[in-house]
């Protein structure tokens, strides 16, 4: 009996708990297909509509350019993450598996770079961006963000973890290195590649400080700043139907992904994402 | 010699970025912060001093900055961390559902942080047309009405803390409950035997084994508190210091960017500030480690 009463107590702390979590995704999607006139008519707000409509949706991508914030999330996602998987796949293979003069060495200063906050550099790339005329372009927005010292790290132990004996094979078959990283070094470790490019892909979706201080031409605002520029100067400031219609769209690939990569996603974030 | 070359070639990328955007910022920012009126569009200063720390410190809105960041830090970090190990607890000790909700629980840290903000900002704002689902329901209970976005300090504050912790959580979650299921389970069998009571077993056995990963997340939580920015931004906009809830990260970017901005020496200043009491605060949280964690 005692057990039993413990186990209600706990699921209704984990339910309040989930509710909390949940509730703010339910009242964006509620809103959002509340008509403007019946919004703004509920002094207390009701938690359902019986009349649901698409009209916000159609002001979302008609009155603000959303499909173009959307493009240009998209490119800049794509383009960074696909620079950076190439850049941090090279370096790690040249640490796990090549000899050099002052591996350690530099290895070690990779490492140490993991430790510097990014405010901490922010400020001389916003100076060297704008002085090399890189504002509002997408090259000024995608340079500062294809590296990452610590996925280096990640793969590097993925890549040390294949037996060295497969590489010594490949050598005396005259495989070159370049043909044994992508034919065999690469597809065994597929699960962490999958990994680190989830999570730069959340994270470039998500990004907001360095799209806002290198761009103020809407032609080049990601998402993130879309939003905010939705909510300060959009539809009129009041239409809060559309603009959570917005927020829903922007919100749906994301949730979609991690849906689909749920396990994926957690072990990976859990293996060393934080956030911010 | 070949091999040399190959090694430093697959190197080069990184190496360059990693020249370009992160060494030699981080020398230049100390430079910044030293060079005494620094014109932006000149590229000229005066002298060589500590007028910019001495600017910073002086400012109110740094101040300002300084406090509201402290706040959030003190009140964010015990708390999420606390309520992230309550339930991470009662996560597992549950078997039905536990998939389903420890999805749910994760979604906050798929989603973007302007666009939930506004929701946040939506259901506490009071407008014309109504005083907000939040103020609605407190007064249902007998309380006053409260403007959470606009309206009095504490209610900001609390609507800023709200938000951090909703936002934080996942990820506290997700490290404790995979932290918990790595416990070995012999221990807890030999409890049983020994007919240990509950909460001696919670003190004696799972908070031992598990203060590595509540260390990590503490250590990562006042990291993470001390640069919160873009949370604030989706609440009150990006004029933060209007809304009186600039943060230490938001201020510097103000000295860089937009109304206020081209103060890249003043910002150099504030960042040093901020990284040393990032730097000192994770010190102090290391040596106290040191005392209360188990390592095995």
């Amino acid at each position: 009996m005692k057990t039993r009463t413990r186990n209600i107590l706990i699921y209704m702390l984990l339910i309040l708990w989930g509710i909390i979590v949940l509730f703010p995704f339910y009242w964006m999607i509620l809103t959002s297909v509340k008509s403007y006139g019946s919004y703004n008519g509920e002094y207390v707000p009701k938690f359902f509509t019986l009349s649901p409509t698409f009209e916000n949706y159609v002001t979302a991508f008609t009155a603000v350019p959303l499909a173009k914030y959307f493009f240009n999330t998209f490119i800049f996602t794509v383009v960074t993450t696909a620079i950076m998987m190439v850049v941090v796949v090279l370096s790690a293979f040249a640490f796990a598996r090549l000899d050099f003069k002052g591996k350690d060495i530099l290895f070690s200063l990779f490492l140490s770079l993991m430790m510097i906050p990014n405010e901490l550099v922010i400020i001389t790339n916003f100076v060297t961006i704008t002085n090399l005329n890189l504002r509002n372009t997408f090259l000024g927005l995608i340079l500062p963000s294809v590296t990452s010292v610590f996925y280096i790290y990640l793969l590097k132990e993925n890549f040390e973890q294949i037996p060295e004996n497969l590489y010594k094979a490949a050598k005396v078959d005259g495989t070159s290195d370049f043909r044994y990283l992508t034919k065999v070094m690469l597809p065994i470790s597929r699960p962490t590649l999958i990994t680190i490019t989830i999570l730069k892909v959340i994270e470039c979706w998500n990004s907001y400080v360095w799209p806002r201080l290198i761009t103020d031409d809407q032609n080049y605002f990601l998402v993130s700043n879309g939003i905010q520029e939705i909510r300060e100067n959009g539809f009129g400031r009041e239409n809060v139907p559309a603009m959570m219609a917005a927020v829903v769209v922007i919100s749906v690939p994301l949730v979609v992904l991690f849906l689909v990569f749920r396990h994926k996603i957690m072990e990976g974030v859990a293996r060393g994402g934080t956030k911010g | 010699m070949k091999k040399n070359l190959t090694a430093w070639l697959c190197l080069l990328p990184a190496i360059l970025f990693l020249g370009v955007f992160m060494v030699y910022p981080l020398i230049d920012v100390f430079v910044y912060s030293f060079e005494e009126g620094y014109n932006f569009a000149s590229q000229s200063f005066w002298s060589v001093g500590f007028y910019n720390y001495s600017y910073v410190l002086h400012d109110p809105f740094f101040i300002q900055a300084l406090k509201n960041t402290f706040i959030i830090v003190i009140i964010t970090v015990p708390l999420s961390t606390g309520i992230a190990l309550l339930i991470s607890l009662e996560l597992s000790s549950i078997k039905a559902l536990r998939d389903l909700f420890q999805t749910i629980y994760f979604l906050p840290y798929v989603t973007n942080t302007l666009a939930v903000g506004l929701v946040f900002m939506i259901l506490f704002k009071k407008t014309a047309y109504s005083d907000g689902l939040i103020s609605i329901l407190i007064q249902l209970f007998g309380g006053p009405s409260v403007d959470f976005i606009d309206g009095p300090y504490w209610a900001k504050m609390f609507v800023m803390c709200f938000y951090t912790i909703w936002i934080v959580m996942p990820f506290k979650i997700l490290i404790l409950t995979s932290a918990l299921a790595s416990v070995n389970p012999m221990y807890y069998k030999a409890a049983q035997v020994d007919n240990t009571p509950k909460w001696r077993i919670f003190y004696k056995i799972t908070l031992p084994m598990i203060s590595p990963m509540v260390f990590y997340l503490v250590i990562t939580g006042f990291i993470g508190a001390f640069k919160a920015y873009s949370d604030e931004v989706a609440l009150f906009g990006t004029d933060l210091n209007a809304a009186g809830m600039n943060t230490i990260v938001g201020y510097v970017y103000d000295m860089l960017y937009g109304n206020s901005g081209g103060y890249p020496s003043y910002a150099s200043a504030a960042a040093l500030i901020l990284f040393a009491i990032v730097f000192t605060i994770t010190t102090i949280n290391l040596m106290v480690s040191r005392k209360t964690v188990y390592y095995q």
